[in-house]
């Protein structure tokens, strides 16, 4: 696949060129768009797989005989293989396509969680989550009896690292997410998972914010599960994938039931299909899988370590910038310890205020609890803004936030 | 933009009509819109008709639009019924706000409203209209 540049370090100006949505203007001017940790903006270079996809080889895949289904499941299984080395996972055997890396977090949760966690047990995620890998395992913990502790983060929004070992009692499944998707933390997997495997527990990865923006290599995490999803990552939204290790995904029961998972279906019993089809029930997204495909080499074109500097540098930028603002609060660690995120707030006025108030001026942030209301409570905010960056995003943008930001205390102040 | 940030609702939010409490209130509740955070508490006390509303006052923190409109509506209800206003459609408090609201903001600017009904509904032992429903689970403890 070719990406219109391949720089050395990264030039989002050019790399803009191959996302359409950027030809268009908001309320008259150009848009500016920071929210993409709630979801990514797509490059031709996906929409063109997809379209083709659909108008040449689109059949349900699996089973067919004949050409188009053959081609669909090569195109299929060919993201399959595209996923497996994005995460340098083993073996295709261990990647399986879900719908988001929240129905991937909720697999481990049930499959794995249901009949591997009881009383005594216990579950240990962060105060960072999102609630995607915060409330399944809450629930299931729930649901077994088991205990379900809160790893704490200090005033910059970093893990607590001091506080595992007295959190360590009947621990067997430590969650957390890879990047914050609030505060943009990059949280030490490697650390963590070393951590669980001493105390006999597993390592379950939420990467849905770290995929996207940093090289991820789960056989250098050293984890045993690890989500992430598409729509963040350049591509079609209706597609994730969990990656996990085979001895633990081969004695694990199924998540969903129906087609295609199963080997042999009598009137007495059902048995199941090898992995990983023995967890992608139903038709699966064939068409967001494929176009994830072509997401995961297009991001790997540009190259996920330039990927992850350009951004740290755009966020060192932000945060000098809208600290300079008066009556502004930034969340989280220092800029060379977090990913291309930073939320803030403006003293006194709402975030849902600043969010409107900028939309006016065409820069789209996000207001709100980022789906993580138990660290809104740890901040003692009700909300924040958040800006949020990827490959795309020029460093007149945040120019232009900031520009917002004296425009609202102007208004609302 | 301009529109929804006009000088009425600037003035309401910045200097808010029957903010406060009432102690020992006739009828009470507490809401939260759990998508952006706003929350409201609204304390009514009623005149010795125990129908008309004598006084109406309102706590809690939000956007601009959610408090504006909350403070609206206390102008808008006091020396009223409780079953006017029990009954009374949001579009009578929309007309009064009177800026474009997309599907978002509209809960922020009906959050006050539908708080208020909780109360006099609770009040009164009436039940809560379906349109309203669930607003009154989402109370603050």
């Amino acid at each position: 696949m070719a990406v219109t540049a391949r720089p050395a370090s990264l030039d989002a100006q050019k790399l803009r060129a191959d996302f359409p949505i950027f030809e268009q203007k908001i309320h008259g001017k150009p848009l500016a768009y920071l929210d993409s940790a709630a979801s990514s903006q797509k490059p031709r270079q996906v929409l063109d797989v997809l379209r083709d996809f659909y108008e040449t080889s689109y059949a349900n895949v699996h089973r067919g005989v004949y050409v188009l289904s053959e081609r669909a499941t090569e195109a299929y299984e060919g993201a399959r293989e595209i996923a497996r080395e994005f995460v340098n996972a083993p073996s295709g055997r261990e990647l399986i396509f879900t719908r988001s890396a929240t129905e991937s977090i909720n697999l481990v949760a049930y499959a794995w969680g249901l009949d591997n966690l009881g009383p005594g047990d216990a579950v240990l995620v962060t105060e960072l989550e999102h609630h995607s890998n915060f409330v399944p395992w809450q629930y299931i913990a729930k649901r077994t009896g088991a205990d379900f502790r809160l790893l704490p983060i200090d005033d910059h929004g970093e893990l607590r690292l001091d506080a595992l070992d007295g959190l360590a009692d009947g621990v067997k499944v430590v969650a957390t997410n890879h990047v914050s998707n609030s505060l943009g933390t990059v949280n030490p997997v490697a650390k963590l998972a070393a951590w669980a495997h001493e105390h006999g527990a597993i390592m379950v990865v939420d990467a849905a914010q770290g995929a996207p923006h940093h090289r991820v290599d789960v056989q250098e995490l050293g984890c045993d599960f690890l989500a992430f999803s598409s729509h963040k990552l350049c591509g079609p939204t209706g597609v994730g994938a969990l990656w996990g290790r085979a001895e633990l995904l081969e004695p694990m029961a199924p998540f969903n039931l129906g087609g295609h998972m199963i080997r042999a279906v009598r009137a007495e019993d059902t048995t199941w299909g090898e992995l990983p089809y023995k967890f992608e029930a139903g038709t699966m997204p064939i068409a967001e899988a494929v176009g994830f495909g072509a997401a995961m080499q297009y991001v790997s074109a540009v190259g996920l370590d330039a990927i992850a500097e350009y951004e740290s540098e755009l966020a060192a930028y932000a945060l000098e910038r809208i600290g300079e603002v008066d009556g502004v609060t930034c969340y989280g660690p220092p800029a060379d310890r977090r990913a291309g995120i930073v939320s803030f707030n403006v003293e006194g006025i709402h975030p849902h205020d600043v969010a409107q108030v900028l939309d006016s001026e065409g820069v789209a942030i996000r207001a709100g609890h980022h789906c993580c209301q138990p660290l809104m409570t740890r901040l003692g905010v009700a909300a924040t803004n958040r800006a949020s960056f990827y490959l795309y995003t020029l460093p007149e943008e945040i120019d232009r936030l900031v520009d917002g930001l004296h425009k609202v205390k102007k208004i609302l102040g | 933009m301009e529109d929804l940030y006009r000088e009425v609702i600037l003035d309401h939010y910045k200097n808010p009509r029957g903010h406060g409490v009432i102690e020992d209130a006739d009828a009470q509740a507490e809401g939260l819109n759990p998508l952006c955070g706003d929350e409201v508490s609204i304390f009514v006390q009623f005149a010795d008709d125990g129908e008309t509303i004598d006084e109406v006052k309102f706590s809690g923190r939000g956007c601009a639009i959610s408090q504006a409109s909350t403070s609206m509506l206390m102008e808008m209800v006091k020396g009223r019924t409780a079953t006017e206003i029990a009954e009374l459609p949001k579009e009578a408090l929309l007309d009064e706000v009177g800026i474009p609201l997309t599907p978002i903001r509209l809960k922020c600017a009906l959050l006050g409203l539908g708080v208020l009904k909780v109360a006099l509904h609770r009040a009164k032992g009436t039940p809560l209209p379906e349109e309203w429903a669930g607003l009154d689970e989402l109370d603050l403890k």
